[in-house]
C-alpha cells in the first residue's frame, strides 16, 4: 500500500544542513531524483555528482555552422552572384568577410546554444511542470526521492535517512 | 565546495631566491650574451654597411640593428613590469578577492621599472637619430631641402617649449614624468602592502584602493601617451587613434602571461599551497580573454586602414605585409598570439591545468616579442630588420635580467600578504 506514493520528499531549511545531506544520503545508497531550492545553493550541482554541461562543445559546433555559414554566403555572393568591387579590392577579399563571418558565430553559437538548452531541460512551452512543493521557491530545500528508482530499498529505511540527515519533514508525493 | 572549513596556511613563507635557480637564470644570460656577440659580429661582417651609400639617402650601420633590438626590449619589457602594478591596482579598485594571494607576484613585477626607466632614456640618448626620425634637425629648417611640413606640424608634441629641432624636451619629461610616477605608485603599494602586514585591519585595504584609483587614471592617459611617444613616433608620418590601445593590450597579455607564468613556478616549488585550480583558472580566463582583445584591436586598426586605403595610412601595413622579412611575422603574430591562445585554452580543462598555461604563456610572451619588434623595427630598419641571433641574444640578456630582479624582489618579503582581510574569501574561491 505504502508503494503507490511516487516520491519522497525530504525538506530542508539551510543551505549547509541540505548539501551535508546530500553526500549523507547519496552515501547510504539512496538514489536523488532532484533537488529543489529556491536560489542556487555553491557546490549542490558537485555534491549532487552531476556531470558537467556538455552545452559548451554544442556552442562550439553552433558557433563553426556560424562560421562556415557566414563565409559560404559572403564568398558565393561576392564572387558568384552578384560581384562587386569595393574599396578597390579583389570580389572575394578574405579582411572583408571578418566582421559579417564574426556576428554570425556569435549568433548562431548564442541561438544554438539557448536551443539545445530549452530542449534538454524540456523546457517546452507547453510543458506541464512537476511541481513536488511549492515552498521550493520560498525559502525551503525540497529532496525528491524516487521511489521507483529505489525499489530495493525499504520504505522506512529512506525516510529514517531523510530525518537523520536534518530534514525538518518528510513528506509523501505522487503525481496523477 | 562550498563547506567554510578551517584553513591553515603559512602565511609566512617566503621564496627561497637559491643558488640553483640563480645559476639557471645567470646561464640563460650567459647564452643570450654569447648569442647576441655573435650576432653582432655577423651584422658587422656581413657588409650591410655600403648598402645604399650610392643613393645617398640614408646608409644602413650594423649598430642601427642593436639599438632598434634594444628599443623593443626597453619598451616589451617595460610593459610587462609596469602591467603587474597595473594588474595590482585593478584588485583593489574592483575589490576583488579571489586574486589576494597573489598580489604579491603581480606587484614585484614592478621592480623591473626603475632599471627599464634608466635603459629606455639611455638608450634613447645614445640612439636617438638612428632610432626616432623626428630628431634630425634638418626636418624643421625650411630652407632645407629635407624640411618635411607634416613632421613639422607634429614638432610641438616632442620639442615644445623649446625650439623644433633642438631638445626634446616635452618628449623626455613626459619618459620621465611616466616613469617616476610609476615607480612612485609602485614603492606607495609596497609601502601600504608592508605597513599592512605589521599592523593588519582593514584600513590599508581601504588606503590601497584610493591609491588604486589615482594610480588607474595617471595610468589610463600615460600608458596611451608613452605608446604614442616610444612606439608610434617612430613611424613619424603615420598615426592610428587606437595605438594606445593596441600596445596596452599587447602589454596585458604579455604582464598576465607573466604572472601566471611566475605562480606556476612558485606553485611548482611549494609555495602559494592556497592557490588551487580555480585561481589558476581565473589567471588562464584573462589570458584567454585579453589575446582575443589584443586581437581584436590588432584587427580594427588593420581594417578600417585597408577599407578606407587611404595611401598616408596603408604605408603601415604595405611596408609590413609586402616585405620579405616582415610579412611572414605579420602571420606568425596572429598565428602565435590568437589561434594558439584561442584554440588551446578554450576549454575549461586547459586553463585549470598548468601544463596548458604554462605552454601558452611562455608562446605569448615570444608571440608578443615579436609584435612589439614588428612595430619597432620597420620605421627604423626598412628591409634591414628581422629576428636574428642578435634579437634573440638581446631577448634572453633582458628577459633573464628582468626575471633575475623580479624574483629577487620576491624574495625579500613574505609571498602573501598576510593581513589582507580578502585571504578568507579566495581560499573559498569556488568556480
Amino acid at each position: 500500500m505504502e508503494r503507490d506514493t511516487h516520491f519522497i520528499l525530504g525538506v530542508y531549511d539551510d543551505e549547509d544542513v541540505l548539501l551535508h545531506a546530500v553526500e549523507k544520503v547519496r552515501g547510504s545508497g539512496v538514489k536523488i531524483h532532484e533537488v529543489y531550492s529556491p536560489y542556487p545553493v555553491h557546490g549542490l550541482e558537485h555534491v549532487l555528482g552531476y556531470k558537467r554541461s556538455k552545452l559548451p562543445i554544442a556552442a562550439f559546433l553552433f558557433g563553426m555552422l556560424g562560421i562556415s555559414l557566414a563565409l559560404t554566403m559572403q564568398y558565393y555572393m561576392m564572387e558568384f552572384d552578384w560581384p562587386m568591387i569595393i574599396g578597390g579590392k579583389d570580389y572575394g577579399a578574405f579582411p572583408d568577410f571578418v566582421p559579417v563571418s564574426f556576428e554570425m558565430t556569435v549568433l548562431l553559437a548564442a541561438f544554438g546554444m539557448v536551443g539545445v538548452f530549452l530542449i534538454t531541460s524540456n523546457l517546452k512551452p507547453w510543458a506541464q511542470p512537476r511541481i513536488f512543493d511549492l515552498r521550493s521557491t520560498d525559502d525551503k530545500h525540497v529532496m525528491a526521492i524516487d521511489l521507483a528508482t529505489n525499489s530495493s530499498l525499504d520504505l522506512g529505511k529512506i525516510k529514517e535517512i531523510l530525518t537523520e540527515s536534518g530534514a525538518t519533514e518528510v513528506n509523501n508525493k505522487s503525481f496523477e | 565546495m562550498a563547506h567554510h572549513g578551517e584553513h591553515h596556511y603559512n602565511l609566512d613563507q617566503r621564496f627561497d631566491f637559491t643558488a640553483s635557480i640563480k645559476k639557471s637564470i645567470l646561464t640563460v644570460l650567459v647564452l643570450g650574451t654569447i648569442l647576441l656577440g655573435i650576432g653582432v659580429i655577423l651584422a658587422i661582417s656581413s657588409g650591410h654597411n655600403e648598402e645604399g651609400a650610392e643613393a645617398g639617402v640614408h646608409v644602413f650601420h650594423w649598430y642601427e640593428r642593436l639599438y632598434a633590438s634594444l628599443w623593443v626590449n626597453n619598451v616589451f619589457f617595460t610593459g610587462i613590469a609596469i602591467i603587474g602594478v597595473f594588474f595590482f591596482a585593478i584588485q583593489f579598485a574592483a575589490q576583488a578577492g579571489w586574486s589576494a594571494p597573489i598580489l604579491r607576484v603581480m606587484l614585484s613585477l614592478g621592480s623591473w621599472l626603475p632599471i627599464a626607466g634608466i635603459l629606455m632614456l639611455s638608450t634613447f640618448f645614445v640612439a636617438n637619430h638612428d632610432l626616432f626620425h623626428w630628431t634630425h634637425s634638418y626636418l624643421f629648417d625650411t630652407t632645407d631641402p629635407q624640411y618635411d611640413k607634416i613632421i613639422d606640424g607634429k614638432g610641438a608634441f616632442f620639442y615644445w617649449p623649446m625650439e623644433k629641432g633642438t631638445f626634446p624636451v616635452f618628449y623626455i619629461a613626459r619618459m620621465v614624468i611616466f616613469f617616476g610616477f610609476w615607480v612612485f605608485f609602485f614603492n606607495k603599494f609596497k609601502q601600504i602592502s608592508e605597513q599592512e602586514d605589521q599592523l593588519g585591519g582593514s584600513t590599508h585595504w581601504y588606503k590601497m584602493r584610493s591609491w588604486s584609483a589615482f594610480f588607474l587614471v595617471f595610468f589610463a592617459i600615460s600608458s596611451s601617451i608613452s605608446a604614442w611617444d616610444w612606439v608610434m613616433s617612430i613611424d613619424t608620418h603615420w598615426f592610428s587613434t587606437l595605438f594606445g590601445w593596441y600596445v596596452f593590450a599587447s602589454w596585458f597579455v604579455s604582464g598576465l602571461s607573466a604572472i601566471t607564468l611566475i605562480v606556476l613556478f612558485l606553485k611548482g616549488k611549494g609555495y602559494l599551497e592556497m592557490v588551487n585550480e580555480n585561481h589558476v583558472h581565473d589567471l588562464g580566463k584573462f589570458v584567454f580573454g585579453f589575446s582575443i582583445f589584443w586581437t581584436y584591436l590588432w584587427f580594427s586598426q588593420f581594417l578600417l586602414i585597408y577599407y578606407a586605403n587611404i595611401p598616408e595610412e596603408t604605408v603601415y601595413f604595405v611596408e609590413r605585409l609586402s616585405s620579405e622579412v616582415y610579412g611572414p611575422f605579420v602571420f606568425v603574430n596572429l598565428g602565435l598570439n590568437f589561434f594558439l591562445p584561442f584554440l588551446v585554452l578554450m576549454t575549461r580543462d586547459s586553463k585549470r591545468h598548468g601544463v596548458f598555461l604554462k605552454l601558452v604563456c611562455t608562446i605569448l610572451l615570444v608571440g608578443h616579442w615579436i609584435d612589439f619588434t614588428l612595430m619597432v623595427q620597420p620605421g627604423i630598419l626598412g628591409h634591414n630588420g628581422g629576428v636574428g641571433l642578435m634579437e634573440l641574444g638581446m631577448f634572453l640578456v633582458y628577459g633573464s635580467a628582468a626575471t633575475f630582479t623580479v624574483l629577487g624582489a620576491l624574495s625579500k618579503k613574505n609571498l602573501i600578504a598576510k593581513n589582507h582581510p580578502l585571504l578568507e574569501e579566495s581560499y573559498n574561491h569556488h568556480i
